[in-house]
């Protein structure tokens, strides 16, 4: 991935969305997480860029991958890490997320990473706290960090060093309505000029995200042998209200990525999902371990998409020195 | 654009290098107790240290060449601007025992010298560092000395608000060293 020549203005103490973010705000982004990659494999895996900050950890929905990698990624700069989890905290005890947020910011944070069940939660935390705050997944609205850490996976793996998408096509499946990672990566992935189809059953796949410039499809055959890149989501059970689709098994024999079914698809595809995996369900076993997979990669640059996330969001924090 | 004055053109410039390249080679050929490489610092001392390393007999001076980038070593930040550029450090082997020459550009302070140092220990464990510069330009905050300098202006005085820059292809133009005032791009911001 190219790096500027001479400093970007990176103005952006939060990161709450994609949709807030310009092409040229991302392609930085993204560039500076290249740098990031090398930290990851040396002997000492950790470097002083954000030695003496403190970064909290604020998670209302339960999370592995993400919060480890938010966890990992603060460590590996040196930051100080703290967890909060809604079970074992006040929350429960009646608390608004505005005053658990300023409780803890008046410790003496520096950013706080938050999910909430909620969307827009991360918003009302960045208006309500002096600190910077990611958002690490708020409801239905968007997954910053996981879509560009999915946009970086395809550049990286289809060797798009300028991070220009255009020419590629990109196939989002499965649960598109309650999706914030499927938010994300389209705004993202048409900021950086790709062609994004979403597929799903018309009861997950609501037609006005056409108006984001997407094309839509309820036949996932007729749309894998232009793919190059299939992003497959797991269906939000949590979040579906009502039936969705008759049951499991017919939504997985039409849409999900079976063996057979991939085989319809470009021979050098990339198969992409953002996990927790319902094997079975939205991927089988076999493909999910296949040759195309992405899936482990994806977990590996998130590291470092979130190393750079923390870095300029708190150099951005930084005000000059007079 | 403030005044600029040419300390070395083209030519001179590459005349700087050989010397450097020749110092450099005294060295290793005095020390060659370990294997070594040569590491420049980003952005200029990686092309420096590349342009050394063409200069030197490949037979006799096996060397492996690798650049370094310090911006998360950093602890002047705030001083090289809000928006540091943080670029791929590209060392594809193990330092572990080597004869390292790290090589940059310009030295003035030595901050960034005491950054690249920490990052190459935290790499591994070279054997000796050695630091090779084209240009000393004085005005050091940091007790470090460079062990090979083609260019010594540390007994001029020069001012701390003028810059040396060091310009070498590809990244520039053409090959130059020149001193300008800084500009004061802080007096010009609301």
């Amino acid at each position: 991935m190219k790096t500027p020549k001479t400093g970007y203005p990176w103005h952006h103490k939060h990161l709450l969305s994609l949709e807030d973010l310009s092409a040229d705000d991302i392609r930085f982004l993204l560039a500076t997480a290249r740098g990031f990659e090398e930290v990851s494999t040396r002997s000492v895996k950790k470097v002083p860029a954000l030695r003496g900050k403190v970064v909290v950890n604020l998670f209302f929905e339960t999370s592995t991958r993400t919060r480890a990698s938010f966890s990992l990624a603060a460590s590996r700069l040196s930051a100080d890490v703290l967890d909060f989890a809604s079970s074992s905290s006040s929350v429960s005890k009646g608390e608004t997320l505005r005053d658990t947020a300023r409780n803890i910011e008046a410790m003496g944070v520096d950013v706080i990473v938050c999910r909430h069940r909620l969307s827009g939660a991360a918003f009302h935390l960045a208006r309500s706290v002096r600190c910077s705050v990611i958002n690490a997944g708020d409801g239905q609205h968007e997954h910053p960090t996981q879509g560009l850490l999915d946009i970086y996976t395809i550049a990286r793996q289809l060797g798009r060093d300028n991070l220009d998408l255009a020419g590629l096509t990109v196939a989002i499946v499965g649960d598109i309505a309650h999706s914030r990672v499927a938010r994300s990566n389209i705004h993202g992935l048409l900021k950086l000029g790709a062609r994004v189809i979403l597929v799903g059953p018309p009861t997950l796949l609501p037609t006005g995200f056409a108006d984001l410039g997407c094309e839509l499809s309820n036949d996932l055959d007729a749309v894998l042998p232009h793919a190059d890149v299939i992003n497959m989501l797991r269906i939000q059970f949590e979040r579906i209200q009502g039936q969705a689709f008759p049951s499991i098994r017919e939504y997985a024999h039409l849409y999900g990525l079976t063996t057979p079914r991939l085989a319809l698809a470009k021979p050098d595809v990339l198969v992409m999902h953002p996990g927790p995996l319902n094997r079975g369900v939205e991927i089988d076993s076999a493909v999910a371990d296949g040759r195309h997979s992405m899936i482990l990669r994806q977990v590996t640059y998130g590291l470092a998409v979130r190393m750079a996330t923390l870095y300029l969001v708190t150099r951005a924090a930084t005000p000059d020195t007079p | 654009m403030p005044r600029m004055r040419v300390l070395a053109d083209e030519q001179r410039v590459g005349q700087l290098v050989d010397h450097l390249a020749q110092r450099i080679a005294e060295d290793v050929k005095r020390f060659g107790d370990a294997p070594w490489a040569m590491v420049g610092i980003r952005s200029r001392g990686d092309i420096l240290a590349s342009r050394l390393a063409d200069r030197l007999d490949p037979e006799a001076f096996d060397a492996r060449v690798g650049s370094l980038d310090i911006t998360l070593y950093r602890d002047d930040l705030s001083e090289v601007g809000a928006h540091p550029v943080v670029r791929t450090t590209d060392i594809p082997f193990s330092l572990d025992d080597l004869n390292v020459v790290l090589v940059d550009d310009v030295l003035m302070t030595g901050r960034s010298v005491r950054a690249a140092l920490q990052s190459l220990m935290d790499l591994g464990r070279p054997r000796r560092v050695w630091l090779s510069v084209l240009v000393d330009r004085g005005g050091r905050e940091l007790p470090i000395a460079p062990d090979h300098v083609a260019l010594d202006l540390s007994k001029e005085q020069l001012s701390p608000h003028d810059l040396v820059e060091v310009h070498l292809q590809p990244a520039d133009e053409r090959d130059a060293v020149v001193i300008r005032p800084k500009a004061r791009v802080r007096e010009a911001r609301p």
